[in-house]
């Protein structure tokens, strides 16, 4: 295993903390207009992210500088050729940010903020799905490695219509169900009293429509995309990740029906880590397949110099550590349930 | 209009803009670590007062910073393709590094502040301050590394031709700590902290003008003056390390800053324009001055004028030599206003003259303007490079990109950072009204 395939797996290693840790607030987002029917329930709810979706988010932002240090040239073909994909991401995770930190503080302008944590959680929590599923499928790539656009096509028209695709829709979907899914575990194990109880029905219901979708998504990649599923069962990883994400599964349900909502939480978390697992070892060695007519982008053309990538290695073996450490103190600050004085008077 | 300049503009606003936001976290994060070093050394109700007042206007503001933070972070791969591929094995590091070392410590104590009051020790929620503050001053040190590498690139060899041209690292350190690291980052962290003495300042003199939170202001003023008036100071030093690492590595670039047309000595202006058409300069200026700074004081070394540059090499005349004049004329105002304000404070007469505080109020503008002026003179004056003498921006841009997009991106930009700037300048305003919860009996 070379410093590339190190990399390689780094880089996922932090896009499934991305996904454990964000991946439980975006869902709250997206639970917000539907579980918050009093103020009190939408304080709570905000309450239940509000200290931690912040370093939550940060684990996305190193995934991308690491991405853009380790294999710059998938970092610039992705990022450009996603471009209005990325922008609204981008503008979504703005309004989304705002809205966590201004929403209490002000009143007058509550609807704004209200629909921006809602929609700044519900189109990322698409697009991350969408995004995931072209890659899968691959990118149209011209020989120097290029995203190959509408070709003159209307603005909007030649990416949206390469983008929206029948298999990258199912990922969508999958996507949005696991964060659905991640976001009620994670009230489960935060809130009180009725709202306490309407997650637990949302848990009920979004494992099942995730169980579904883990399903279909499996056959939809055997039949649309059958190398990526080929590659994925042909070594011991996919086959790991595929049995972990089951598990995983399978750990939501046991705790949902004897209100374990601990485990249900990180039953959640290791299926959303496992699903990072099984895209990766669907692809590799490539980080993006090509359509044609150039050539994939993979760990051997596009990492960067041996030099570079032993730095990183260096970086992250001191930096890591800390940033767990900094998780242990935080998430032990803010453990428990939330009290329910903290809806009132904004203190946790 | 086409990919280049719309990406330019692009990156200018929002740079800009997130440029707004993190000078009044940074400089406002070193207010607050010491007014939470007062209450941690009293414990009295009024000390936390204040503090708790800094930490919400600290909190709502770094908010924006952070939100448009990561703008920054996609810019590159969304709008500077070929850019990243060139550097990314040099650029990128610093970048990860930022969010590793920085953003996840900013975050999480940041987390503390804003709910933990309760939760933690006295001792841990002190701390937690300066690990913010420190955190903000970290990642500026990460991105300085990475800006500054543009400037004057070191460390690396150039492997490749044509479209896979690029640098490739071979000395991290001599990367990371490249001819103008540390003078910019010294350059940059004293402006920003500059605006958080005047911040201070300005909030002291609008209560005392209305004669409301008198003791809060009275201590408020002591501190912003002493901040504003030492980092002010250092400016003189520390600008000046800046100019001689421009004048000794850029020297299309401070030949802009001077309007510096022929070889030989060069002038020291104070303000003036650039006849672009005649190829003339006309200013107020010492002439030789620039060669005294050097430490030239026989007044014999030349310099490469305008001329010397092919016009394909020069950047953007103008604007360079305006911005850059404008920056150290408005450093001018802030010293002789600082220091009318310091002297009238340690004779006990500021609070009694309305004029000054009047002033005063409004003096945060000028180091933010500077600040933005002094951004602009240092990017502006990079051009026709985005890697000196390496890669020229305009074989810089996102090929997959048409330049419709961008436009539609960059309409939504302005629009979107207009409504959270007026979202945030009401939340502000309305904290700065209610002013500090001071205990009953309090001022």
């Amino acid at each position: 295993m070379g410093l590339g395939e190190i990399w390689f797996v780094l880089v996922g290693v932090l896009l499934a903390g991305y996904a454990i840790f964000d991946g439980f607030d975006l869902g709250v987002g997206v639970l917000y207009p539907f579980l918050g029917k009093s103020e009190a329930d939408k304080a709570e709810m905000r309450m239940s992210v509000g200290p931690l979706w912040d370093g939550n988010e940060v684990w996305l932002l190193t995934g991308g500088g690491a991405l853009f240090a380790a294999f710059p040239a998938v970092y610039a073909t992705v990022f450009s050729g996603f471009y209005i994909a990325l922008m609204l991401l981008l503008f979504s995770l703005i309004f989304r940010a705002a809205s966590l930190e201004f929403r209490h503080r002000d009143p007058a302008w509550a609807k704004l903020w209200d629909w921006s944590f809602f929609l700044g959680s519900a189109i990322p929590s698409l697009l991350f799905g969408v995004a995931v599923g072209n890659i899968i499928r691959g990118l149209p790539l011209t020989a120097e490695g290029e995203f190959i656009t509408g070709g003159g096509a209307p603005i909007f028209l030649g990416n949206l219509l390469t983008a929206l695709n029948p298999y990258a829709i199912v990922i969508g979907l999958l996507s949005v169900a696991w964060i659905v899914l991640h976001g009620s575990t994670w009230l489960s194990l935060k809130a009180t009293g009725n709202l306490y109880e309407r997650a637990k029905v949302v848990r009920r219901t979004a494992s099942i429509a995730y169980a579904t979708l883990l399903v279909v998504s499996a056959a939809a990649t055997a039949i649309l995309v059958p190398d990526a599923f080929a590659n994925g069962i042909s070594g011991p990883a996919g086959w790991l990740f595929a049995l972990l994400a089951v598990a995983g599964t399978a750990l939501v349900f046991v705790g949902a029906s004897k209100d374990a909502d601990r485990t249900s939480f990180y039953g959640s978390a290791l299926a959303g880590a496992s699903m990072v697992g099984i895209w990766a070892a669907s692809i590799f060695p490539a980080l993006v397949p090509s359509l044609g007519p150039g050539e994939a982008l993979t760990i051997a053309n596009s990492q960067s110099s041996q030099l570079t990538l032993t730095v990183m290695l260096i970086i992250a073996a001191i930096g890591v550590p800390l940033v767990l450490f900094y998780f242990y103190l935080i998430y032990k600050t803010y453990a428990g349930r939330i009290p329910t004085s903290s809806a009132e008077d904004g203190s946790y | 209009m086409d990919v280049v300049v719309l990406s330019k503009v692009q990156f200018a606003v929002t740079v800009g803009y997130h440029f707004l936001f993190v000078p009044l976290s940074i400089g406002l994060g070193l207010v607050l670590v010491l007014a939470e070093r007062r209450f941690y050394k009293s414990g009295s109700a009024e000390d936390k007062a204040a503090s708790d007042f800094w930490i919400k206007l600290f909190t709502a503001t770094f908010a924006v910073g952070v939100a448009t933070g990561i703008a920054m972070e996609f810019a590159f791969g969304t709008n500077w393709a070929t850019y990243s591929r060139f550097v990314g094995d040099i650029f990128g590091a610093p970048l990860a590094a930022e969010g590793l070392f920085a953003f996840f410590l900013e975050s999480t104590f940041l987390a503390v502040l804003l709910f933990g009051r309760s939760r933690v020790s006295k001792k841990f929620y002190y701390t937690s301050t300066w690990l913010v503050w420190g955190g903000s001053m970290l990642s500026a040190l990460w991105i300085i590394i990475a800006n500054s590498w543009m400037q004057t690139p070191a460390g690396y060899k150039i492997v490749g031709e044509g479209l896979t041209r690029k640098a490739e690292l071979t000395n991290f350190f001599a990367a990371g700590f490249n001819p103008s690291t540390l003078p910019r980052y010294a350059h940059t962290i004293d402006a920003v902290l500059m605006v958080g003495g005047f911040v201070a300042i300005a909030l002291a003199a609008y209560y005392l003008r209305r004669g409301v939170h008198t003791g809060f202001a009275r201590k408020t003023m002591t501190t912003g003056i002493a901040i504003a008036t030492v980092t002010t100071v250092l400016m003189l030093p520390i600008g000046h390390w800046q100019a001689v690492n421009v004048v000794t590595n850029q020297p299309s670039k401070v030949a802009a800053f001077e309007g510096h047309w022929n070889d030989g000595p060069m002038s020291l202006g104070l303000i003036g324009y650039i006849d672009e058409a005649s190829g003339k300069t006309v200013s107020l200026a010492i002439p030789g001055g620039v060669n005294l700074l050097v430490g030239d004081f026989a007044g014999t070394k030349s310099f490469p004028g305008l001329n010397s540059f092919a016009p394909a090499d020069r950047p953007p005349l103008q604007i360079t030599y305006q911005t850059y004049h404008l920056m150290i004329l408005l450093w001018g105002v802030m010293l002789v206003l600082v220091l009318a304000a310091w002297l009238l404070n340690k004779r006990g007469k500021l609070q009694g003259s309305k004029r000054l505080l009047g002033l005063l109020v409004w003096s945060p503008i000028l180091p933010m303007l500077s600040i933005q002026l002094g951004w602009a003179a240092a990017e502006v004056g990079r051009q026709p490079w985005i890697v000196w003498g390496e890669l020229r921006t305009i074989d810089a841009i996102s090929k997959a990109v048409p330049a419709g997009e961008i436009l539609t991106t960059l309409v939504l930009f302005v629009l979107f950072y207009t409504v959270i700037y007026i979202a945030w300048g009401r939340i502000v305003i309305g904290m700065i009204k209610k002013g500090p919860a001071l205990p009953e009996g309090v001022e």
